[in-house]
C-alpha cells in the first residue's frame, strides 16, 4: 500500500498527529521559519575547541561553516587538560580571549555554572530567526538536556558529543570456551573469570585502573546497583551498594585483568583489548575506531559492541558528554550561537558519527537509515549506542570539585586492587572529600 | 646629559679584607632602575604575590577571601603533602646517587686510553640531549607489563613479568631508573672535566710508594674530584628536586598517589582542582625546602674545595 501526503493512511495520519502534538509540547517552532544564516557575515569568531576526534571534524568542516554564514572563524584546538586548564583561568578573569568554548560536562558543567560564565541561550533557542526548525529539545537524548541546562532549567549550552560507556567483547576468545555475552553483572563476574587463563596470557576483563581515570568505571558500576555516590549534595559513597560496586571493580581487576591495571588509562586497556589477549574491555564508546583498523588491532572484525548488562537495580550506561556554549563575555553571542547550532546540525551529527568520533545527542541522527549506511563503525556498534542511549545515566555527579572526587576515590580504587578493603578505603575517601565539597559551594 | 662622578675620597678608604669599593654620587643611582624593575618585575612580584594567594582563599570562579595562615594549618594536617614530600625526598637522593655513582665510575672508564673511545664517549651522552617527554613515552612503553620489551627481555633469562610502573613498591624505583639512563652521562662530562684537572705527580710518588690502583682512587683521585662531584650533586640535586616531566608524562603521580612528588601535588592542586591559595602555600613551603637544601650543599661545597683543604 503506499501513500503520500495528500493521501495519508490511517498510520501516517496518526504518526502524523503525534509528532505535531509532541512538537507543540516541546516548543518547536513553525515549519516556514528559516534561519538567516548570512544575518552575521563579515563578524569575526573566536573558537576554543578540545583537540580530540570530536574537535577535529569540527575544524574539518570550518570552511563550510565560513561558506554557509559569511562569519570568519579563528578557532584553537589544545589537548583536554589544558584547554580545561586554559578555558578556565581565561573564563574566571572574565574576560575570556574567545566567544565559543567546547566544554566536558561531566567535568566542567557546575563549575562553568557557578562562575557564571556561560550566556543564556534559551532566547535564541527558541527564536527562529536564530534555530533551524528541526532542531527541538524532544531530538536530544535526556542526557544532553541534563548537561547543557541548569539547576533552573536554563539553557546554557548546546550538546555536541556523548559518550556511553558500552563493553567490548573478544567474540573469538568467547566462542573458545563456549561462553555467551552476559546479561547480568553476575554473569559478567562469573564470564570474566572464565576467560581468564594466566598460564596463556590470557585475561577476562580491562578496565581503567589508574588514579581520577578509574573512579569513572566504580561509578558506572554503581548505577547497576541503582546508587550514585552523591545524593541531594550529600556524599553516599560508603552506601551498601556503593561498597558492592567496589567489590566488583576490585573483584574484577584483582581477578580477571592483567598484571599491572593498576596503572592502565584507557590507552593501554585499548593496548591490551587490541592485542586479542582480553575478553572484555569496559571503556566510552569513542574509542571503538582502532578495534576496526586493521593496522592497529588483531580483532578486527572479531568485536562484540554491547550495552554493559543488567546490575542488580537497574541497566545503566554510565554516560559522559561534551557541549559548545557561548561564553557571557563574548560580544557576538548570535554570530556564536549559530557556530554551536552548526556543530550540531544533522549534517554535522552525521560528519561525527560516520567518522566514529564521535556520537550526536540527536536522536534524528541515529535514526536517519542514510547516516547509518556512511557509518564506518560495525552495525553492532551502533546498536550498542542506541541501546545505551535508552539506559543512560550520569555517570559522575554534578559538582565543582570533580577532578578531586575522581583523584580521591581513584586512590582508593587503585588501593583496593593492591587488596585493601572496599568498605574501609571507601570511608576513608568520603572523610577526606567531605572538607573539599564543602569549601567548594562555600 | 647626567654626569657621573665618583666620591674618590671614600675610594682611599681600606679595610682588613682590601680596598674598600668607590661609593658613588646620588646621582649615578637612575641607572640602576632599569634592573631593579626588570628585578622587581620578574622575581620579587611573583614571590610577594604568591605569598599574598598564599593567605587567601582563591578557587578559580569563586571569590578570593584573606584567611590568614589557615592554608598553612591545613598543610600541616595534609597527609597527602607530607606523602608528596617523602616521594621527593627519596625521588631526589635515589635521582642522584645512582647517577653519581655511575656517571664518576663511566668518566674513570673514559678517562683511559682505548680504541673507538670518541665514538662510544658521544654515544653515551645521548640520552642527555633527548626530550625528557620523548623519553617518558619510550620507557612507559618499555615498561608495559604485558607488551613492553624489558619484561621480554627479563623472561629470556628466566626472570618473571614485572610491573614497573603499574606498581606503587616499583614505580619510584622505576622512574629512577629512567632518571639514570638519561642524566648519568651529565655526571660523567662534569667528573671527566675534573679527572682532565687531575695533575700526575701525585700518582708518580704513589706508584714508587707501592700504592694500588684502589688506593690511588681512594687517596688521590677522590679528594681531588670531590669539587667537582659536588658540583654534580648540586645540579643534579635542583634537577631532581623539581623534577615534574617524565614523571607527569609517565605515571602522573600514580598508581594512586605512589609517586606523587610535591611537585605534582602541587600542580594538581593548582590547575587541576584550581586551588590557587593552597597551591601557592605549597609553593612556598616548597621554596623553603629548596633554599635550605641549596645551603646545606653550599656549605658542603665550600668544604670540599682544594684551597679549603689545605686550609685544613
Amino acid at each position: 500500500m503506499t501513500s503520500s501526503l495528500w493521501t495519508p493512511t490511517r498510520r501516517n495520519f496518526l504518526a502524523g498527529s503525534a509528532a505535531l502534538s509532541a512538537a507543540g509540547l516541546v516548543g518547536a517552532r513553525p515549519a516556514s521559519a528559516a534561519v538567516d544564516w548570512k544575518r552575521f557575515a563579515g563578524t569575526t569568531l573566536e573558537v576554543n575547541l578540545v583537540k580530540s576526534p570530536r574537535g577535529e571534524i569540527l575544524l574539518k568542516y570550518l570552511k563550510d561553516f565560513e561558506a554557509l554564514t559569511g562569519i570568519k572563524v579563528n578557532a584553537e584546538a589544545t589537548p583536554e587538560q589544558q584547554q580545561r586548564q586554559k578555558t578556565t583561568i581565561e573564563l574566571s578573569s572574565g574576560r575570556p580571549s574567545f566567544d565559543v568554548v567546547h566544554l566536558s560536562y561531566h567535568v566542567q558543567k557546575r563549575q562553568y555554572e557557578k562562575g557564571k560564565w556561560l550566556a543564556d541561550l534559551s532566547g535564541f533557542f527558541k527564536d527562529p530567526s536564530l534555530t533551524d526548525p528541526s532542531m527541538v529539545e524532544g531530538d536530544f537524548a535526556e542526557a544532553g538536556l541534563k548537561f547543557a541546562k541548569d539547576a533552573d532549567g536554563t539553557l546554557r549550552s548546546l550538546p555536541f558529543s556523548v559518550d556511553y560507556w558500552i563493553v567490548y567483547w573478544n567474540k573469538e576468545l568467547f566462542d573458545a570456551k563456549g561462553l555467551k555475552y552476559p546479561q547480568s553483572f553476575e554473569e559478567l563476574v562469573s564470564t570474566a573469570e572464565a576467560l581468564t587463563d594466566k598460564s596463556t596470557n590470557t585475561f577476562g576483563f580491562v578496565a581503567r585502573g589508574l588514579k581520577n581515570a578509574n573512579t569513572p568505571v566504580w561509578t558506572s558500576l554503581m548505577l547497576g546497583y541503582g546508587a550514585t555516590p552523591i545524593v541531594d549534595g550529600k556524599i553516599a559513597s560508603d552506601s551498601k551498594e556503593a561498597v558492592e560496586a567496589a567489590k566488583m571493580y576490585q573483584t574484577l581487576m584483582t581477578k580477571a585483568a592483567p598484571v599491572g591495571v593498576s596503572g592502565f588509562n584507557w590507552a593501554e586497556a585499548q593496548s591490551a583489548f587490541l592485542q586479542g589477549k582480553v575478553g572484555m574491555w569496559f571503556d566510552g564508546v569513542g574509542f571503538a575506531p582502532p578495534i576496526e583498523n586493521p593496522e592497529k588491532s588483531r580483532v578486527v572484525g572479531k568485536t562484540g559492541y554491547s550495552v554493559i548488562p543488567k546490575g542488580p537495580a537497574a541497566q545503566a550506561a554510565g554516560t559522559f558528554g561534551d557541549g559548545l556554549g557561548v561564553t557571557a563575555a563574548s560580544t557576538k553571542k548570535e554570530a556564536a550561537y549559530l557556530f554551536c547550532q552548526w556543530a550540531i546540525s544533522h549534517e554535522m551529527g552525521a560528519h561525527l558519527l560516520q567518522a566514529g568520533a564521535g556520537v550526536p545527542y540527536r536522536q534524528s541522527i541515529l535514526d536517519d537509515a542514510k547516516v547509518r549506511e556512511g557509518v564506518t563503525m560495525p552495525g553492532e556498534w551502533v546498536d550498542a549506542v542506541v541501546a545505551s542511549g535508552k539506559v543512560s545515566q550520569l555517570a559522575l555527579p554534578v559538582i565543582i570539585p570533580v577532578t578531586e572526587f575522581r583523584d580521591i576515590y581513584g586512590v582508593a580504587l587503585t588501593n583496593m586492587i593492591g587488596g585493601a578493603d572496599p568498605a574501609a578505603e571507601l570511608k576513608k575517601a568520603g572523610e577526606q572529600f567531605a572538607p573539599v565539597l564543602a569549601r567548594s559551594e562555600g | 646629559m647626567a654626569s657621573v662622578t665618583v666620591d674618590t675620597t671614600a675610594a682611599d678608604a681600606v679595610t682588613e679584607k682590601g680596598v674598600k669599593p668607590p661609593r658613588l654620587a646620588p646621582n649615578y643611582w637612575p641607572f640602576v632602575v632599569p634592573a631593579l624593575v626588570v628585578i622587581g618585575a620578574v622575581i620579587v612580584f611573583p614571590w610577594v604575590f604568591t605569598l599574598w594567594m598564599s593567605v587567601n582563599s582563591w578557587t578559580l570562579g569563586q571569590e578570593q577571601t584573606f584567611i590568614g595562615l589557615d592554608n598553612y594549618v591545613r598543610l600541616a594536617g595534609d597527609m597527602r603533602f607530607w606523602e608528596s614530600m617523602w616521594h621527593t625526598a627519596i625521588y631526589t637522593v635515589l635521582s642522584v646517587v645512582a647517577p653519581l655513582f655511575l656517571g664518576t665510575l663511566a668518566a674513570l672508564v673514559f678517562d683511559g686510553q682505548f680504541p673507538l673511545r670518541g665514538f662510544l664517549r658521544g654515544v653515551f651522552v645521548m640520552p642527555m640531549m633527548a626530550t625528557p617527554v620523548a623519553i617518558a613515552l619510550v620507557w612507559t612503553m618499555m615498561f608495559h607489563p604485558q607488551l613492553g620489551v624489558l619484561n621480554y627481555l627479563l623472561s629470556l633469562v628466566g626472570i618473571g613479568a614485572q610491573e614497573w610502573i603499574y606498581n606503587q613498591s616499583t614505580v619510584i624505583p622505576s622512574l629512577v631508573l629512567v632518571e639514570t639512563w638519561q642524566w648519568t652521562p651529565l655526571i660523567m662530562l662534569i667528573v671527566l672535566g675534573g679527572l682532565a684537572a687531575v695533575p700526575r705527580e701525585p700518582y708518580e710518588s704513589a706508584e714508587i710508594d707501592g700504592a694500588n690502583a684502589w688506593q690511588k682512587f681512594r687517596y688521590l683521585t677522590l679528594p681531588m674530584i670531590a669539587p667537582f662531584l659536588m658540583i654534580a650533586v648540586i645540579i643534579r640535586s635542583i634537577d631532581a628536586v623539581k623534577s615534574f616531566d617524565i614523571i607527569y608524562a609517565m605515571t602522573q603521580g600514580g598508581p594512586g598517589t605512589a609517586s606523587e612528588t610535591i611537585n605534582i601535588y602541587l600542580y594538581n592542586t593548582a590547575f587541576a582542582y584550581y586551588d590557587i591559595g593552597y597551591g601557592s602555600a605549597m609553593a612556598v613551603v616548597f621554596f623553603v625546602v629548596i633554599v635550605a637544601l641549596s645551603f646545606v650543599l653550599m656549605m658542603v661545597r665550600a668544604r670540599t674545595n682544594w684551597s679549603d683543604m689545605e686550609d685544613r
